[in-house]
């Protein structure tokens, strides 16, 4: 099992453990997802179809509106929201919406995490310390 | 973050529960993006539709509502966003009386925090435009690239929760575009072909957008003609936020901080892009139908302004929109009973049209009443709705609003 660390900027939010979904595509609560049924459903969307819920979601940029920043929250209290949200470059919304649903939640890398990261991965965030340790079988 | 001695009294709690989980929040978000300190502001707007809240969120609204007035009321002037449900329309578009009943719990929330539910996208047009280098807190991303970009103003995406811990505080963290070094041009766009009417700035602002890389990037755009009015830049600025999730452009010659090229680049600007005709079309192309079908035509995405709402009546004029299609069309409280007051209204209904006021139709529980109505093809002159609507299942196209008018009428796609 190989294991790596990738640095960040500090972020929001727990220190979780759980497993990558990971696609080099943007990410909108409102404009990508089925909040009910907890998947991607754009249909132009690298991710459509599967479900986030309980994952560690990689994705490049934050796109779209600000419906997000109440809507982590929402999610979070149904259970159906990821598990921490990894962003190349994060917009104020997703850092909202992360600090109100107290999601994990981290930008800014010193890599392309779309790319350091596969679906699958077996991923700690820590946003404390600003570290992703990812795990590889 | 540096603290003033009010922000660190407001975190000890001295002004209440309220305010100290409004200054937490900001502080977190502050610290995120490295914000030195906090900035005054005069005035916020926020996203307050039922459906993006959710019970949760609204539970949550309900808990600050149980405070004192001093401990919950808000301290600068604070507006809404559209909300989620026409009361004199929901059952016309097959909303539910658990709708009206989540939206109502919203509305009283919200009122009981002094905010003022004015229910409109456009409060830039239709309730207090900022003024150049003001502070805000605005929570629409139409809303608040039009106050950067157009007015001068200084806001970031301040999304529902953000906004409402400006509102309690009288401030928000100082980062992003309330800061000179992030409002510099970034890129360069030059148009080879002027925008005609509404949706052609809608398209110029997709295209401009699905080009740009993130929030932080700011595009500025040269060789435009004429001055467009304001109903022009907000379907530019509003696609333009949409499709790139961007805060401010910069036109040149035509918005305040681009009075020239120079005047918005450190040093020598970058590459010229060029946007041409096919890049327009080609945005239009990408919406087009597989088929002539149409069930539902929209104007909306932003809200429209009385001159659009006049365009409209007089497109429908002696016309009656087909048995198959529904037409609506949605604006603030304000210039609905402006339409009302001057006829443009009964002109839209006598053609079978609906006006909604106070709401959008993204915000509308747009997945839920697509279902209900059988509704799939979309038609509408706004490249942010088309933009949007996609994830809520429905097949959009984008036109000019003369075309959507026509293919209304015709129930098929002209």
């Amino acid at each position: 099992m190989a294991e790596l660390t990738i640095k960040g900027h500090a972020g929001i939010g727990p220190a979780v453990t759980g497993t990558a979904l990971v696609a080099s595509d943007n990410f909108s609560a409102r404009y990508d997802l089925d909040r009910i049924k907890g998947i991607f459903v754009r249909p132009a969307h690298k991710l459509v179809g599967q479900s986030y819920v309980g994952r560690i979601l990689v994705l490049n940029t934050a796109k779209g509106g600000v419906a997000t920043a109440w809507m982590l929250y929402e999610m979070a209290s149904r259970g159906m929201a990821p598990k921490a949200l990894l962003l190349n470059f994060a917009n104020p919304i997703m850092a909202q919406g992360a600090a109100l649903a107290d999601l994990a939640f981290m930008d800014r890398f010193e890599t392309d995490i779309t790319r350091a990261i596969r679906t699958g991965d077996e991923v700690t965030v820590d946003p404390g310390a600003g570290t992703v340790s990812v795990r590889r079988t | 973050m540096k603290l003033d001695d009010e922000e660190r009294a407001i975190a000890a709690g001295a002004h209440g529960p309220v305010r100290r989980w409004a200054i937490e929040h900001q502080i977190k978000v502050g610290r995120f993006f490295d914000a030195a300190d906090f900035v005054p502001i005069s005035q916020v707007h926020i996203m307050a539709d039922a459906e993006s809240l959710g019970e949760a969120c609204i539970a949550l609204l309900e808990e600050h509502a149980r405070r004192s007035w001093a401990e919950r009321s808000v301290r600068v002037p604070t507006v809404t966003d559209p909300r989620g449900v026409d009361f004199n329309a929901y059952k016309r578009l097959g909303q539910t009386d658990e709708m009206v009943g989540l939206e109502r719990r919203a509305i009283a929330a919200f009122s009981a925090l002094g905010v003022l539910l004015t229910n409109t996208c456009i409060n830039y047009q239709t309730v207090m435009p900022p003024m150049r280098g003001e502070h805000i807190a605005f929570g629409d991303t139409g809303s608040v690239i039009y106050a950067n970009s157009v007015m001068g103003a200084r806001s970031n995406f301040e999304g529902g929760p953000s906004a409402l811990a400006a509102a309690l505080t009288g401030r928000t963290p100082r980062y992003g575009y309330h800061l000179d070094r992030h409002r510099r041009g970034s890129r360069l766009f030059r148009l080879h072909e002027q925008p005609r009417n509404w949706s052609d700035w809608g398209a110029l602002g997709g295209v401009v957008g699905r080009r740009l890389e993130s929030y932080w990037q700011v595009p500025v755009i040269a060789g435009v003609d004429m001055p467009p009015s304001s109903d022009e830049l907000k379907h530019f600025g509003a696609a333009l936020a949409s499709f790139g999730s961007v805060a401010l452009f910069h036109m040149v010659g035509v918005t305040p901080e681009a009075p020239s090229l120079a005047a918005v680049f450190d040093g020598a600007p970058p590459a010229e892009e060029p946007i041409g005709p096919e890049d327009i079309a080609g945005f239009y192309g990408s919406y087009a139908p597989a088929d002539t079908g149409v069930d539902v035509v929209v104007f909306a995405a932003p809200q429209l302004s009385l001159f659009e709402i006049q365009q409209l009546a007089g497109l429908l004029a002696g016309r009656h929109v087909h048995d198959k299609v529904t037409l609506l069309a949605a604006t603030s409280p304000e210039i609905k009973a402006a339409s009302d007051r001057m006829g443009l209204t009964a002109t839209i209904a006598r053609a079978g049209g609906v006006v909604l006021e106070g709401v959008c139709f993204y915000q509308s529980y747009a997945r839920e009443i697509g279902e209900v109505n059988g509704w799939k093809r979309l038609m509408s002159n706004s490249a942010k709705l088309v933009n949007i609507i996609g994830g809520y299942g429905y097949q959009p196209v984008l036109a000019s609003m003369e075309r959507c008018v026509d293919s209304a009428v015709a129930g098929r796609i002209v």
